[in-house]
């Protein structure tokens, strides 16, 4: 099966018929929530309601879990299509047409954390010519890393390509301050294999942070 | 878009670094959803809500008004956490736009949806 970012950018990619398929699937949908659910347990957060950044939201799928568990969040997605569904479905969540590889504009510290389902590997595509990965990577990262509280964790999970599309991301997100690296749930099977890219925005004083542990 | 995010947004165009907050919203149309009240949540966010910028958003919209200043109780005070969370989660812009005071960048807002997408000499 060829990937879907090999295909179209997202935004012709997650059309109208193709956001709604993706939603109506319960397969995918279910796929998604664990993987939210996942993704929310790295993020380690402490007790208590909190305000949460999904990246590349989508119909909500995974906000709607974030929801569930008491917190508030704001979804951001490139395809209009997705966020129509999200609107259309009444999710919580501020929802925002956006482009995460132009930056995310939020003043510094405003979130205790940041989840995204299955998008990271898209920031990779060179679909445009204006759309060279690594810039993108690197306003992606860097304005993410601004809009986060001190030590709070931004965790992705997502679909490498190959090793250096994993050397790619990690290095940007190193350089623009990120601690933390990639966990692997299940790496030997085939089917449950997820990888996590877990990242921290810096350090609690006398704290170190510590990777979490893989499935 | 509720207003919390609104008092948290800031313009994201390349360069555009100072003044830069808040965006400045015209031709809005609102409407109050009701939301859970949360009350542990909104005393979390107090100290990231820009306070002014806050009072000054409610008067534009015309909003019922909100103290000038956070009461020094505000974590046990019913009423004034009630009033809050009305403001901050229960009070959507539908439609309307939000300008950035420093580029002019203009930001629409559809059905609730603000169009954040930048042009390719904005990033
Ligand atoms: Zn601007």
């Amino acid at each position: 099966m060829s990937r879907p970012e090999h295909i179209a950018p997202p935004e012709i990619f997650y059309g109208e018929v193709e956001a709604r398929k993706y939603t109506d699937n319960s397969r995918i949908a279910s796929i998604q929530a664990e993987m939210a659910y996942r993704a929310l347990e790295l993020l380690n957060l402490s007790e208590g309601p909190k305000f949460l950044l999904d990246i590349g939201c989508g119909s909500g799928l995974s906000g709607e879990i974030l929801e569930e568990e008491g917190h508030v969040w704001v979804g951001m997605d490139i395809s209009p299509h997705m966020i129509d569904v999200a609107r259309e479905r009444e999710v919580e969540g501020d929802l925002f047409v956006q482009d995460a590889g132009q930056g995310v504009g939020f003043r510094p510290g405003t979130f205790d954390g940041c989840i995204s389902v299955s998008v990271l590997q898209w920031l990779c595509n060179a679909d445009k010519t204006i759309n060279r990965p690594k810039a993108r990577l690197q306003r992606f990262f860097s304005t993410l890393y601004a809009s986060l509280k001190k030590s709070a964790r931004a965790v992705f999970q997502f679909y490498p390509e190959n090793d250096d599309q994993i050397k790619l991301i990690i290095d940007v997100a190193t350089r623009c301050g990120f601690e933390g690296g990639l966990l692997v749930d299940y790496p030997n099977s085939k089917k449950a294999k997820k990888y996590y890219l877990c990242l921290f925005a810096g350090t609690q004083t006398g704290r170190r942070n510590e990777l979490p542990k893989a499935l | 878009m509720r207003l919390i995010t609104h008092n948290l947004l800031q313009c994201h165009v390349k360069n555009c670094n100072s003044n830069n907050f808040p965006l400045k919203i015209e031709d809005a149309q609102v409407e109050l959803i009701e939301a859970d009240y949360n009350p542990e949540f909104l005393v979390n966010m107090l100290p990231k809500i820009d306070w002014p910028v806050l009072v000054n958003t409610a008067k534009q919209l015309g909003l019922p008004e909100i103290p000038a200043q956070v009461p020094e109780d505000a974590e046990n005070n019913e009423a004034f956490l009630q009033g809050l969370h009305s403001v901050l989660l229960e009070t959507h812009i539908q439609q309307g736009r939000m300008i950035c005071p420093g580029c002019g960048h203009v930001f629409n807002i559809k059905e609730g949806i603000p169009n954040m997408l930048l042009a390719e000499h904005e990033i």
